[in-house]
């Protein structure tokens, strides 16, 4: 469904991320991971279109959406999380739902006035959905910013799952994270794997990402080193070597 | 009594600009053009009806499109800048709006007069309220209808999905942006709003006082345009209205007799509300607070 085609990105002189091809199969929870600094982050930017890329492709389902821009891509199917959590804190948390409803299949049959001034019924009933499934719904209320932190980093998935997307980036979820949480995580991860949901998902938490993906690609310095089932991931030299350091160097 | 009738009217108008800062800087845009686009509509409104012979309200319609058109035209390239930059570009905005009208002549001959904008002499005569016989308090109840009809517009609009998507650009435009909002067009369309609704207000203002000039549009005007949503808070239309009643009925007339001090103290204000109140007079904690008292009292009288 996704496809990154030699995928580039330079900052100046730093090779952020360097000719990384990586697909992405419709269905699947596909693991990101490498070191601090190896592209992650930068990844998922490119694919929300953040900023330009400096060569390359980001393909979904067989369409080229380099040069489209980001807020559109939401609404072609594409939402994210933040690594460091970016909620609107001064709205109510049933707010920042409302807000993020943005999918072309929500906007495209509303009329202007309904979509804008009223918010139809049928997406209160979505949000209200949401917020139970996130263990949300006694919160619906509060500001934003009055939650806890696991309770921000739940709303903020809803909010990526409010705009009904197909593939959902998330970029380090579980980050902060106490294990009873990680673990409502994980649940949530497979629910949303079972409705269909694509997820990629980048987490230093390797449990975890052991535990629920289908594959992972791992990353070093820009570049992808391994790419393969967690098994065959770990097993990988390469990869024990990007985080461990090689054996002379230790 | 004129004299309150008088300083309702200015609170009126001036609550009128207020909102239209209001509405930009829910996108957390601080724009310092608001006095500009209230020029705009204070010289287009008084044209149309000295020189055209336009009626009133057709008029304030529109020097308000006008002067939305051109909040919309100036708001493509200067919302490309933030913060401090907006701030400049915006008065920049301001004060070009300004120096043309301080060079702006044209005059025509109605009822064996010269009249219209004269340059520095400023824009006489725009006597429509006192030729049709309307009365101080006609004229008051005239600008506060236009408030009132102004205010429900932006309550209702607050509480719809649209002041939801405004605060939320406002406060993080990255997690707007991911969220499927095109911040661009959002913060244009709130510019745009706050320029039909300055243009309002400015059309009010000339035709009350009758006489208008460059430097009543200054940067003084454009600075208190801000501080009145700034020190209201962000929460509600009503933040704003009482902070013009602050500002414009205890601080202006109230303390008059203090002289020139009156501005030190204003000055001061702001700082001070800035650091004790950051989010404004009426924050959302305020609203909690006082939904709590009335549910407490509901509760003592049951």
């Amino acid at each position: 469904m996704l496809e990154l085609k030699g995928l580039t990105k330079h900052f100046g002189g730093v090779r952020a991320v360097d000719n990384v091809d990586l697909s992405v199969a419709q269905g699947e929870i596909l693991g990101l991971i490498g070191p601090n600094g190896s592209g992650k982050s930068t990844i998922v930017n490119l694919i929300c279109g953040l900023f330009p890329l400096t060569s390359g492709q980001v393909i979904l389902r067989g369409t080229d959406i380099s040069q489209v821009p980001p807020h559109t891509r939401v609404g072609m199917g594409i939402a994210r999380t933040f690594q460091n959590i970016r909620l609107f804190g001064q709205l109510t948390v049933w707010q920042n739902l409302w807000v993020a409803q943005n999918s072309a299949e929500q906007v495209g049959n509303e009329n202007f006035l309904r979509r804008w001034l009223g918010g139809p019924r049928r997406a209160r009933a979505d949000i209200d959905r949401a917020l139970a499934f996130f263990d949300l719904a006694h919160k619906r209320d509060e500001l934003a910013a009055n939650l806890a932190f696991g309770e921000q980093r739940r709303l903020e998935f809803a909010r990526a799952l409010a705009a009904r997307p197909a593939l959902v980036l998330l970029d380090e979820p579980a980050a902060g994270m106490n294990a009873e949480e990680i673990d409502q995580l994980d649940a949530r991860i497979r629910k949303l794997r079972t409705e269909g949901v694509t997820i990629l998902l980048i987490e230093h938490h390797v449990e975890l990402v052991m535990a629920v993906t289908d594959r992972i690609a791992v990353l070093n310095f820009g570049q992808k080193i391994a790419e393969g089932t967690p098994a065959e991931v770990q097993a990988n030299p390469l990869v024990r070597e990007a985080y461990l350091g090689t054996a002379t160097a230790a | 009594m004129d004299f309150y009738l008088g300083l309702i009217q200015i609170i009126g108008v001036h609550t009128l600009l207020g909102l239209s800062a209001y509405c930009v800087l829910l996108t957390g845009q601080v724009s310092l053009a608001q006095a500009g686009f209230f020029a705009i509509g204070a010289y287009v409104a008084g044209m149309l009806t000295v020189l055209a012979g336009w009626p009133i309200i057709p008029a304030l319609i529109a020097a308000s499109l006008v002067a939305g058109a051109m909040a919309c035209a100036v708001g493509f390239p200067a919302l490309r800048v933030k913060g401090l930059m907006l701030v400049v570009a915006t008065t920049a905005f301001g004060e070009a709006v300004r120096l043309f009208f301080f060079n702006f002549n044209y005059q025509l001959e109605r009822g064996g007069f010269r009249l219209g904008p004269h340059g520095g002499e400023g824009f006489r005569q725009i006597r429509y309220f006192p030729e049709h016989g309307w009365s101080t308090l006609d004229v008051m109840l005239f600008i506060w209808a236009v408030v009132v009809l102004v205010m429900a517009a932006l309550w209702w609009m607050d509480r719809s999905r649209a002041g939801a998507v405004l605060r939320a650009v406002g406060e993080d435009e990255l997690a707007a942006q991911s969220s499927g909002i095109n911040v661009t067009a959002v913060k244009v369309t709130a510019m745009t709003v706050g320029g039909v609704i300055a243009g309002a207000g400015g059309g009010l203002f000339a035709h009350y006082t009758t006489h208008i000039e460059h430097v009543q549009f200054g940067v003084v005007l454009a600075t208190f345009a801000v501080a009145y949503p700034i020190l209201g808070g962000l929460s509600n239309v009503f933040g704003t209205l009482l902070a013009v009643i602050f500002i414009q009925g205890f601080l202006i007339e109230g303390l008059r007799f203090m002289g020139d001090w009156r501005n030190l103290l204003f000055g001061g204000l702001i700082v001070l509300a800035m650091n004790v109140r950051p989010r404004g007079l009426i924050d959302a904690g305020a609203i909690a607070a006082l939904r709590r008292l009335l549910r407490n009292k509901e509760r003592a009288g049951a």
